[in-house]
């Protein structure tokens, strides 16, 4: 299955919705787990001075970005990394595409990596006769069943053990009545086959010290470590929001990630790549490749409100947290990132027309922006949205016209009177023919009973 | 003391009753209630559509029927949280913050204001579960309040796993993906517990999660916070 845009947002939420129950339920279970864990483990914590904090170094490295890029590359490149820039998911491809040809590469290992799914990686490497194995336990079943990830951290939430256990007798041979350790035994078996043979390891990173030079990527299962460290070249690619200033920084930044992501106070490894083997080192590849990749971020950055979005470090707090995502998962947002930050970078890095109608996918309930360890302001970004969206005419008219008129008679008191006079005693069944308004509320609740007067009515007779 | 109404537009033509109840509450506990003319919505729908300047229209007007206000208070916390924290935004930033800071959602005033505790024996009993509407909850930080009145009126509230979630309403939200906005109050209404009935402070939650119920033909009495509190003063 492949992503079929945000324009098909509502189709597919409904048809998850409806035809897959047993998605909402396991993402359901599965983000309430690990909210209740960024709970618990912010508790353990002044939450709220590291969030200022983690706000204020990522602010700062926003507004000075250019510097830091610059300092990153001079670090690399002392290091002995080869450097790339890469504006668009095309030129990312090149410079893959390239280290393929260089070094003949025939198998390759990918670590976790969003930015990944982003640029296209796997298909790209699928149509140069390049094998390509996703080495991550969730990405591994997801590549199983040929989905793309549906959520930023846990990409195959939407699965049930039972799902796995299914997928795993088919293609590993294990019983159906596995148990979710020896699944993850049998993957390993035949993830370690992949990590001895593949001669190029894909990477993403979560942090790039520019002060270093050193890229910082968190995980728990140990196949970002194989896959950075035997193959025989590395290339990570970097999202160019994803710098900060120090490496003392990073420090700081991956436990708040960790803590709000899965409420872990660390990860189990904590990886930190400053360039290919030295001579006298045993372990690390021959070759390390940067990639610093734009694609879309720094049209984001221009944006005098949405620039905020690009503090984001990916923990996905905002997903678990939130009651709309939780009911389909990512694949209905029909992009690489979904939920909440899904909706409100979508119209930066792909342009407002492509992302609709995600700006509206929210009931700005507000509870993302309580959980985001770097204080991202979403509720306003989403409405920041919403306003671009109408100004560029991309609202329906019906709206449009429906909203100017409803304004015009709040301000006119006696007309909007009489207009909730009329509509009080118009049967609401009819309306909803009429006013698509109604009709969207009609279809999934009974009618809303009107009071027998309203309530200024009843003020104006007496109230006792 | 005295304070103005704002009966809110969805109240005032949906939930007459519970506004009217507001008012024999507040009167109850002494205060002079009136209820402005020409009060009508405060912008909120338009505001949360991309359409500042619809809003701002209405923000306008509803800082001049509100402007002599001593206190304003109001049956909603999403229209309270509309005055308090975006006013500033549509509206000359001296007078918005002015009215903001008059503002208060219902339970948040009896409480913060008039430190109400008990209100009575009414609810003695009762088995209820609140839904804390988001922009109470989140906008104007009302948590504690709407359970302490209703624990001070012998309510049981009870345990609820979802409370907090959003119900799916959020305005024109609820029209636009209403497949997943009726999945998010089903989300609440399979997790209700036993109860006598539900209660929230926000009328537009309560529209939607009893809309919802009634389709299904399921739930339990859905019933407005003033109205729950009124009944909560007892004989």
């Amino acid at each position: 299955m492949s992503l079929k845009g945000p324009a098909k947002y509502r189709e597919e939420a409904a048809k998850t919705i409806h035809e897959k129950p047993e998605v909402r339920a396991s993402i359901t279970a599965a983000t309430r787990t690990f909210d209740a864990h960024r709970v618990h483990a912010w508790g353990q914590i002044d939450a709220d001075r590291w969030r200022d904090w983690a706000r204020d170094v990522k602010t700062h490295l926003l507004r000075n970005l250019d510097e830091y890029l610059e300092q990153a590359e001079e670090r690399l490149t002392a290091n002995g990394a080869h450097i790339h820039w890469a504006e668009t998911a095309d030129d990312a491809l090149a410079v893959l595409s390239e280290v393929v040809h260089a070094h003949g590469i025939a198998r390759v290992v990918k670590a976790k990596s969003m930015l990944s799914e982003e640029l296209g990686v796997n298909g790209h490497l699928e149509g140069l006769g390049v094998h390509v194995r996703e080495t991550d336990l969730g990405e591994y079943i997801i590549q199983l069943l040929g989905q793309p990830p549906s959520h930023i951290v846990g990409p195959a939430i939407h699965l049930s053990v039972d799902d796995c256990r299914s997928l795993f007798s088919e293609r590993l041979g294990t019983p159906l009545d596995a148990e979710p350790d020896e699944l993850a035994a049998a993957a390993r078996d035949a993830l370690r086959a992949e990590f001895l043979a593949a001669d190029l390891g894909i990477s993403g990173g979560n942090f790039l010290a520019a002060d270093t030079g050193t890229v910082a990527l968190i995980e728990n299962e140990g196949n970002i470590r194989l896959s950075t460290s035997l193959p025989r070249v590395h290339i990570a690619f970097v999202g160019i929001e994803k710098l900060v200033p120090r490496l003392e920084d990073v420090s700081g930044l991956l436990q708040l990630t960790t803590r709000a992501a899965t409420g872990q106070p660390i990860g189990i490894y904590t990886s930190l790549i400053q360039g290919p083997r030295k001579s006298d080192e045993v372990d690390g590849p021959e070759e390390v490749h940067v990639v610093l990749v734009d694609n879309g971020r720094t049209k984001l950055l221009a944006d005098d409100a949405a620039w905020e979005a690009l503090r984001c470090v990916r923990c996905g707090a905002c997903l678990n947290i939130c009651p709309v995502y939780r009911q389909t998962g990512g694949h209905a947002y029909g992009w690489t990132y979904s939920g909440p930050i899904g909706a409100i970078i979508a119209p930066g890095m792909l342009g407002l027309e492509e992302a609709m109608p995600l700006p509206f996918a929210s009931s700005l309930c507000g509870a993302c922006t309580d959980v985001c360890p770097v204080r991202i302001p979403i509720p306003d970004l989403l409405v920041h949205w919403r306003e671009q969206a109408v100004q560029q005419g991309l609202a329906p008219p019906t709206e449009t016209l429906g909203l100017k008129a409803y304004a015009k008679l709040a301000q006119s008191p006696e007309l909007f009177g009489t207009a909730n006079s009329v509509l009080r005693h118009m049967p609401l069944q009819l309306g909803g023919r009429a006013l698509p308004v109604l009709g969207g509320w009609l279809q999934e609740r009974s009618a809303p009973r009107s009071s027998k007067k309203s309530f200024l009515q009843m003020w104006k007779e007496g109230i006792e | 003391m005295r304070a103005s109404l704002f009966a809110t537009c969805l109240c005032d033509q949906f939930y007459a009753e519970a506004c009217a109840d507001a008012v024999r509450l507040l009167r109850h506990l002494g205060v002079d209630v009136d209820v402005p003319e020409g009060q009508t919505c405060c912008g909120q729908p338009a505001y949360n559509a991309g359409r500042p300047e619809e809003a701002r229209g209405m923000a306008t007007h509803t800082m001049h029927v509100f402007a002599d206000a001593e206190y304003v208070v109001l049956p909603s916390g999403s229209c309270a949280g509309m005055i308090r924290c975006f006013y500033h935004e549509l509206a000359d930033e001296g007078h918005a913050e002015s009215l903001a800071s008059r503002t208060y959602e219902l339970s948040q005033f009896l409480r913060q204001v008039l430190n109400v505790d008990t209100l009575g024996t009414g609810l003695q009993g009762r088995r209820v579960a609140y839904h804390h509407s988001c922009h109470a909850l989140r906008e104007l930080g009302v948590e504690d309040e709407p359970l302490s009145l209703l624990a001070g009126c012998g309510a049981e509230v009870v345990e609820w796993e979802a409370d907090q979630e959003c119900c799916g309403f959020g305005g024109l939200f609820s029209t636009k993906l209403p497949e997943v906005s009726a999945a998010m109050a089903d989300r609440k209404l399979d997790t209700l517990p036993d109860i006598d009935f539900m209660t929230s402070s926000d009328g537009g939650c309560l529209l939607q999660l009893s809309g919802r119920a009634a389709k299904r033909r399921i739930g339990p009495p859905f019933v407005h916070l003033a109205s729950a509190l009124w009944q909560g003063v007892g004989p």
